[in-house]
């Protein structure tokens, strides 16, 4: 069961970022996962030790949302060496189909993603299961780059024994 | 080619389950086409067409032209691409197993049938 959760990541084209994971709940109870400001809080957190005390939603098109993150405990974000305890972020509904798709612009306070993203969910639904494709469309190629780049610069270097061991297992599993 | 290029090349090459098994065995050492091809229903053409898309993406290294040449794995795009993975991977995970235990409680509070909003939510 966990296994098919499996959240599935790709850069497509120049400047997407493809996010796929399923969840073992009908669509209606995701899609207000994602738009209903009690439940968000909830859950769109990051790192440990943060909180999200703001979370605003106008949910029609061209209604805006606003989302504040504070660490309150737990090590700080690395974001190029500097703690930081507090991250904003926002942006405008373009299209909102519920509970099966929905199209919002997104900018950061501190904007690291050169330029507004352009972020599609879309729920659908199998057997009471749902997969949520998000799709990240960035302003320009390099702006894709440096988000890929940028978040582990100063980090440990990934060991490609590790993924080696990944491929491993699920080439074996593929087989099983 | 660009970074971003690289990357591309590096998922579509591991979007393929013959491939990524192709990896696996090349990352216990480097292996003949012949080796390689033993364990798949498939030709060696066949074979070696994926080898090429892993050769394309700098996965592994040996020239299209020298079947003979063992096949060796190439760790610098895995790195990249993984360390980028890695990263997301983190986060997002941990948002969705939240997200997961909170769709949990709402389905359980369905069953229990408590009070509804408009959209069938518990309230």
């Amino acid at each position: 069961m966990s296994n098919a959760l499996t959240l599935k990541l790709m850069a497509r084209g120049d400047r997407e970022i493809v996010m796929t994971r399923a969840f073992d709940a009908p669509r209606r109870l995701v899609f207000d996962a994602l738009t209903r400001p009690e439940l968000i809080r909830q859950w769109l957190l990051g790192p440990p030790g943060w909180t999200m005390p703001v979370c605003e939603i106008d949910l029609k098109v061209g209604g805006r949302f606003r989302y504040v993150w504070r660490r309150t405990s737990g090590e700080p974000a690395d974001c190029g060496g500097e703690a930081m305890r507090e991250m904003g972020m926002g942006g405008v509904y373009r299209e909102i189909v519920a509970p099966e798709r929905i199209v919002h612009t997104e900018l950061f306070d501190e904007d690291w993603t050169s330029g507004e993203t352009l972020v599609t969910s879309v729920l659908t639904e199998q057997a009471g299961r749902t997969v949520l494709t998000t799709t990240v469309l960035y302003a320009s190629r390099e702006a894709r780059e440096m988000v890929i780049k940028s978040p582990m610069e100063s980090g440990v270097a990934a060991s490609y024994d590790r993924l080696a061991e990944l491929l491993a297992t699920r080439a074996g599993q593929e087989k099983a | 080619m660009t970074r971003s290029q690289r990357l591309d090349a590096t998922f579509a090459a591991l979007a393929d389950p013959t491939r990524r098994a192709i990896l696996a065995r090349l990352a216990s050492g480097e292996a003949a086409v012949t080796d390689l091809a033993r364990p798949f229903a498939m030709s060696q053409p066949a074979i070696s067409k994926h080898l090429r898309v892993l050769e394309h993406a700098g996965l592994i290294s040996g020239r299209r032209d020298a079947q003979r040449r063992p096949r060796r794995m190439e760790g610098k795009p895995l790195a990249e691409a993984s360390e980028w993975l890695e990263n997301y991977r983190r986060i997002w995970e941990a948002n969705f197993q939240r997200l997961d235990a909170l769709l949990e409680t709402l389905k359980s509070r369905e069953r229990k049938g408590h009070a509804r909003g408009p959209k069938g939510v518990p309230r």
